[in-house]
């Protein structure tokens, strides 16, 4: 449903991504890994174009997102984003943070957009905050909340950025679980992470990119498993196995 | 002595200075005298109700005029100065500063008498009309670059996320962005509405009649015809009657706001 076509993205003279080619299909779910800088994020921020690539094709179902003409915002509806920030609307309950799209960009009326938001709100274990304000969530509960508003648009994409890298480590499973249960109900997910044992877990096919291109893909167990190429294996040492890291390891 | 004891000590002797200034004060002044200057009973007795029914309310009609078309072209100004668009961000820079560097003084005279020489038409809505779009004029300039700094205090994420649920950049400015910044600027915002507030006053400048005056213009006018400073002293008290509730009201508002940050 996705098709990624020799993708190349610029910032000044810097170019980060030097020709990707990605599809996915239906129902699957990719992780991407790979270095900090290494344009995992870039990639996935150039697929709801909140980054305009620089050159290439990206085509979702059968729209053209990198087409000039593109409706943009019509295609982003279809599309979920959840942040590593989580980017919740902090002047606005957490019912409102799932309604306000629903109301003003699908145009729902008030009854439907509040169902709608009460379901996705118990799919992400979030009933109880419903009326609370972002500020008074934890950082966990904040981002299942960022989850439940991009499921609220019905999305037929997820795009995950890092979902728990700014969060406290015991906090990280709640927002995997979430994240899980959704894999399992055949959304399409793409998710930029550094959580190998989800990846493991959950992804139908790991991406490694390194300096802007994709250096190896293929199932989980491959990949993270048994990775062919040596600059995959110093990545997934280091993060497999952070406290072993020697000063000379490093990049 | 220990720190303590001798930041004690300062303190005191501090205290000390300033019961003693304000003693000597108290001692050397002529009680008599400032009573029948400024606290003259009758005149007070004369001054009501008028300075309620007819100067406190030009004032805050006056005041609220030009806050509320300040505040929408101030708004418009600063989405022209954060505008792509090269033109609209010149034509906002040269209006900031035109308006913020001319006394407002001089832009109600050339409202006043400048236009209706020029058009050969008097401005639309007389008295009234004129403060709003010339004081409204002035406090824009302010607003815009106040609102640009709260639009611009708004986190990029927040945008970002507004896009992303498929919001266009204008709806997303409305519905996100603005009130997110109008509560980071609220406090800047009050300080503009205190400040036109007395910049009201100026009003007189364009030849008010009775029932158009406000507190200042009332307060001397009333000054004159009782020889007494107590129109002064009331009418004073009567601008802090509108303001010291404001700036309590805001704080609430602020307070009440906080948890939602």
């Amino acid at each position: 449903m996705i098709e990624i076509r020799d993708l190349h993205k610029s910032f000044g003279r810097l170019e980060v991504l030097k020709g990707i080619d990605l599809r996915v299909t239906q129902g699957e779910v990719v992780c991407v890994i790979g270095p900090s800088g290494s344009g995992k994020s870039t990639l996935l921020r150039c697929i709801n174009l909140l980054e305009v690539p620089s050159s290439g094709h990206v085509v979702i179902g059968d729209v053209e997102v990198t087409d000039p003409d593109v409706d943009i915002d019509a295609i982003r509806r279809r599309i979920g984003m959840v942040f590593q920030q989580f980017n919740l609307f902090p002047h606005l309950t957490v019912t409102e943070n799932v309604t306000i799209g629903q109301r003003r960009v699908l145009r729902r009326d008030k009854a439907e957009a509040k169902r709608v938001a009460v379901a996705n709100l118990e799919r992400v274990g979030l009933s109880d905050k419903a009326a609370a304000y972002p500020a008074q969530l934890s950082g966990g509960q904040q981002q299942r909340a960022a989850i439940a508003r991009a499921l609220a648009m019905g999305p037929e994409l997820m795009l995950f950025d890092e979902p728990t890298s700014s969060l406290d480590p015991e906090i990280v499973g709640e927002v995997l679980a979430v994240m899980r249960g959704l894999a399992q109900d055949g959304m399409t997910m793409i998710v930029v992470t550094h959580e190998m044992s989800f990846a493991r877990e959950v992804a139908d096919r790991v991406v490694f990119i390194d300096d802007g291109v994709i250096l190896e893909e293929g199932v989980a167990e491959q990949v993270i498993g048994s990775p062919t190429h040596e600059r995959t294996r110093r990545f997934l040492t280091r993060v497999l196995h952070p406290a072993a890291a020697e000063l000379t390891d490093l990049p | 002595m220990t720190r303590r004891q001798r930041a004690r000590a300062i303190r005191a002797v501090q205290y000390f200075v300033l019961l003693a200034a304000v003693g000597a004060l108290v001692a050397l002044a002529d009680w008599g005298r400032i009573g029948d200057a400024f606290f003259d009973v009758d005149v007070i007795r004369e001054l009501f109700p008028e300075i309620i029914t007819v100067a406190l309310k030009n004032t805050v009609l006056y005041t609220m005029c030009a806050f509320g078309f300040g505040l929408l072209l101030g708004l418009v100004i600063a989405l022209m100065r954060l505008s792509p668009v090269v033109a609209y961000r010149a034509l906002a820079t040269v209006y900031i500063e035109f308006f913020r560097g001319v006394p407002a003084l001089l832009v109600l005279i050339g409202f006043g008498y400048g236009i209706p020489i020029a058009l050969n038409t008097e401005m639309p809505g007389g008295i009234l009309g004129t403060i709003t779009v010339a004081l409204g004029l002035v406090a824009a300039a302010y607003m815009a670059e106040t609102f640009r700094a709260g639009i611009q205090a708004v986190p990029k994420g927040q945008m970002e996320a507004a896009r992303s649920l498929g919001m266009s950049h204008a709806r997303a400015m409305m519905s996100i962005i603005i009130p997110q910044a109008f509560r980071i600027i609220l406090p800047p915002l009050t300080n503009e509405l205190i400040l036109l507030t007395k910049d009201s006053s100026l009003v007189y400048l364009l030849g008010v009649t009775l029932p158009t005056r406000e507190l200042a213009k009332f307060g001397r006018d009333s000054l004159n015809q009782y020889v007494s400073m107590t129109p002064i002293l009331i009418a004073g008290l009567a601008y802090l009657i509108i303001t010291v509730p404001l700036g309590y009201a805001v704080r609430r508002l602020e307070a009440q706001q906080a948890k939602a940050r």
